[in-house]
């Protein structure tokens, strides 16, 4: 059932306590006003019913509110998920730091509401250019973050230039129907492979790169090279390319 | 007597025995890292050497499966200070001494400057009893293995003819060469299907080598050498002493990848 069957749910309160009681209504009308479903009381029965609004607060507590993004929180946990997997499996992993160039001069010229619009138009963009597995999130302001799992280096700058053209090429109509076009700058670094990290030495390398890619003039992708521990197509290639595997018939 | 007493030797006397410290890594999991290191222990200890393999495979462990061991005292107990550093050494079955991780040790798989002094805590309080030591480090390049590593004499990749094998071992060497002061680390190939491979092998390696690596040596002129100290046949042999959990210089002295494992014993000992 959704949330609006009960406008005013009643929580159970096994300590008879009051004040639990009011504290657990506020979080429901939050998770009303977010549009999180819940299950009715009655028909779930009060175990079911209390994971479900903790899974609800869970979700809510991991969402930037105006994107639907993960916000900062999740984004961090989800980094140092990504670090530990990546020190484990070796699969190269990619940061993406992204900032939309001069959006002050939209918020001073349109107004905050075209500066949320302009906002919401970015998140969208990110979301349509990676894949389900890829975290996308609001870091903060203007500011997103993506962490891409398993991203060899050509594929990171193919997706750091999709993204870029997205937005270049998208229009936000504002009030008015006035229509704004804005571009963004993307900073990235790939984590080292099999080798642990810090989740601020990651973010903040991606950093440095954002920071190139807005001295370089905007509107572009800056990508750190990809560290030592990486073995790239020329290294394997002679690596493979003689004796025992030279055997090998190429395919027709 | 007033005469001080100096910490260093005097001149012409011999100075303290301590332990050779061989750090065996692979890049990836799965190339028989642990069974190396085992047996290899085992081959040394007939030689009449006093060998210790310390487990720092951190994270996941699995000495103790090899060897068929699962002692109450760990590498973990000794780290949180539970039990003292001797009752941890465990006599293994092929006449050498090993320091068991044990599991648990998960939240000591990251480079914490507590796990940096323990470990060498360690190495330095057991060195001067052995003759040689051999660390198992764990799978990958993560600092805790780097960190192990640094702290040998000498490094044995071991790699299988594997492409996969081939260019994580190759990842390691390249890592090890521009991070750790050396000029050079052997290699021994496990499970050749023919004699001549391993040394195919460290020529393609070697090859790529001097082509990509630049070495952090203070003369980096001086190019970055691969030894090959061995190479062990794939052996059904093998397969059987590890499902029986026995060692293979025990289970299967005479089969080939005993001999290979022998082989690579008597070229460390003797350089």
């Amino acid at each position: 059932m959704t949330s609006s069957a009960h406008p005013d749910p009643q929580p159970p309160a096994p300590t008879g306590d009051g004040t639990a009681r009011l504290k657990l209504g506020a979080a429901l009308q939050l998770l009303a006003q977010s549009g999180h479903q819940l299950p009715t009381l009655e028909e779930a029965g009060s175990t079911v019913w209390l994971q479900a609004v903790i899974d609800a607060l869970c979700d809510l507590s991991s969402r930037d509110p105006l994107t639907g993004l993960a916000n900062r929180r999740h984004f961090e946990l989800a980094l140092a998920r990504e670090i530990d997997r990546v020190a484990r499996v070796g699969e190269p992993a990619l940061v993406l730091m992204v900032d939309i160039d001069r959006f002050k001069s939209v918020n001073d010229t349109h107004g905050h509401a075209a500066g949320d619009l302009v906002i919401q138009f970015v998140a969208e963009a990110l979301m349509d250019c990676v894949r389900p597995m890829d975290t996308v999130a609001r870091f903060g302001g203007e500011e997103f973050a993506v962490i891409l799992p398993n991203c060899p280096p050509a594929f990171g700058a193919t997706v750091a230039e999709r993204i870029r053209r997205k937005v270049e090429t998208g229009v936000v109509t504002v009030a008015g129907q006035q229509q704004l076009s804005v571009t963004i700058s993307l900073g990235g670094a790939y984590a080292p492979q099999w080798v642990r990290s810090s989740a601020t030495l990651w973010i903040e390398r991606a950093d440095q790169q954002l920071y190139r890619a807005k001295a370089e003039g905007r509107n572009r992708a800056c990508l750190e090279q990809p560290t030592v521990s990486m073995v790239s197509a020329e290294e394997k290639g002679l690596l493979f390319g003689t004796s025992q595997f030279q055997d090998i018939e190429p395919l027709p | 007597m007033s005469t001080p007493i100096s910490s260093t030797p005097p001149p012409g006397s011999p100075s303290p025995k301590r332990a050779r410290i061989v750090a065996v890594t692979s890049g990836k999991g799965g190339v028989g890292k642990t069974f190396v290191s085992a047996n290899l222990a085992a081959a040394l200890a007939r030689m009449g050497e006093r060998v210790l393999v310390l487990d720092a495979d951190l994270g996941l462990a699995n000495l103790d499966v090899v060897l068929n061991l699962f002692p109450k005292i760990t590498l973990h107990d000794v780290f949180t200070g539970k039990s003292p550093l001797e009752e941890a050494i465990l006599p293994a079955p092929g006449g050498f001494s090993v320091l068991l991780a044990g599991s648990g040790l998960v939240e000591y798989s990251r480079l914490t400057p507590e796990v940096r002094d323990k470990l060498l805590e360690i190495i330095e309080t057991v060195s001067p009893r052995f003759d040689r030591i051999l660390i198992d480090t764990g799978a990958g390049i993560s600092d805790v293995v780097l960190y192990a590593v640094s702290l040998a004499h000498e490094v044995l990749v071991v790699a299988t003819p594997e492409p996969t094998s081939l260019t994580d071992a190759y990842a390691t060497i390249k890592v090890l060469a521009m991070q750790q002061q050396r000029s050079s680390v052997s290699l021994v190939v496990n499970q050749v299907s023919r004699t001549g491979e391993g040394r195919v092998i460290r020529g393609q390696l070697q090859q790529v080598v001097d082509r990509f690596v630049t070495p952090s040596l203070p003369d980096p002129s001086v190019p970055f050498k691969l030894d090959l100290v061995g190479e062990v046949p794939a052996d059904t042999a093998v397969r059987e002493a590890v499902q029986k959990r026995h060692l293979l210089l025990e289970a299967y002295p005479g089969s080939e990848a005993a001999k290979g494992i022998t082989a690579v014993a008597t070229r460390l000992a003797a350089p």
